[in-house]
């Protein structure tokens, strides 16, 4: 039912816009405090490394962006580049995998012992 | 200064200094077609319509426009005026036209009949698409439904109810030029009185006409349309009150 899928969409843009505007601040928050307390790449790795708590927080993070982006992405593939239904979603959800790999894999790369 | 005293918009009556003639670009033809350039003396009080009038009546009887009322009640006078959709009577020349030129063209987003008549079937079709036929529960034999006035249902609906169809919200809007087959701002309001309606036995068809990536969940909040409403309704509002109903719909909250 195309009413049931495109609200259940719509409903889950909105959730993780929830999730990113939390996760934003805590992300700017985080970058402040690194910087004005002069941690070294050495020092910042030393705490992530190995830290669950690290690694729930950002992979949470990107897969929020990866499903928040590719549902925008989604709508701009069929309104301004004019991709007909089935290949605006193939083109969002191949960008959603895209988001997801590169940022899981910067996540592993900090966070990884 | 006393020649500068003459203010826009004040409607100082009788003779007032000469005013240079207002020069209007009329859009003449179908899809394909051009301006056409036509001097008119500009009055006091005057008004887009009447400019439109005077040009068909004095300059050339060709042109072809739409109205009925010239009060602001018909909603049928709607036009492009100097780049946005209004409606031609109830807007002062002294306005919209600083410089002394007004450009006129048909709403946008609708095909072009001829001149500055565009055809509004499509407009209409998508009220009906949009299930905005009220469905009554019961018959004429039954006693009258009693709706609360301060009721949260009758003030959403009293909220919107007033749209007269003009269409200006429906040719502003950027998402129907990107998605043709959107509802539009209109169609969707109108679904959205009647969401509230509790005496309506067709909640869950509505809501599902609405829901889709063509309906409500299309919406980008630009509120274009909120904005350019002759009647100052927010068919946004509408709109997001549509998105919250279509998920408590699939949440099994019902069509109410």
């Amino acid at each position: 039912m195309i009413a049931r899928r495109e609200t259940l969409l719509w409903a889950v843009q909105r959730a993780t816009a929830v999730v990113l505007a939390f996760c934003v601040l805590v992300h700017l928050a985080t970058i402040i405090y690194a910087v004005r307390t002069g941690l070294s790449a050495s020092a910042i790795l030393g705490r992530t490394q190995g830290s669950f708590a690290w690694g729930a927080f950002y992979g949470v993070f990107v897969i929020a962006v990866a499903v928040h982006a590719a549902l925008g992405m989604r709508v701009i593939a069929a309104e301004w580049l004019r991709m007909k239904g089935p290949v605006a979603e193939i083109f969002a959800a191949g960008f959603a995998v895209l988001l997801a790999a590169m940022g899981l894999r910067a996540v592993m790369a900090v966070v990884a012992a | 200064m006393g020649d500068r005293a003459a203010v826009p918009g004040s409607s100082t009556t009788g003779a007032g200094p000469a005013r240079a003639n207002l020069r209007v670009s009329v859009w003449r033809g179908g899809a394909a077609g051009d301006y056409q350039s036509f001097e008119v003396p500009r009055q006091p009080s005057q008004t887009v319509l009447d400019v439109v009038t005077y040009i068909q009546r004095e300059l050339d009887p060709t042109l072809a426009y739409r109205f009925a009322c010239r009060v602001g009640m018909c909603g049928s006078c709607a036009m492009t005026v100097n780049g946005k959709a209004r409606w031609t009577c109830r807007t002062h020349v002294d306005k919209v036209a600083a410089d002394g030129a007004l450009e006129l063209r048909p709403l946008a987003n609708l095909p072009v009949v001829r001149d500055l008549v565009s055809d509004m079937r499509e407009f209409f079709d998508k009220w009906a698409r949009a299930r905005g036929q009220f469905a009554p529960k019961t018959t004429r034999e039954q006693p009258f439904a009693r709706i609360d006035p301060r009721s949260r249902q009758r003030r959403e609906a009293d909220a919107a109810i007033e749209c007269i169809g003009c269409g200006v919200c429906y040719a502003s809007c950027d998402v129907v030029t990107w998605n043709r087959d959107y509802l539009g701002p209109a169609a969707l309001n109108r679904a959205w009185t009647l969401v509230n309606d509790p005496r309506d036995g067709a909640q869950r068809q509505r809501l599902e006409a609405v829901a889709t990536d063509a309906g409500c969940h299309a919406c980008h909040t630009m509120m274009t349309c909120t904005e350019l409403c002759p009647k100052n309704l927010s068919p946004t509002r509408s709109i997001a009150g549509l998105k919250r109903a279509s998920l408590r719909l699939l949440l099994g909250g019902g069509g109410e």
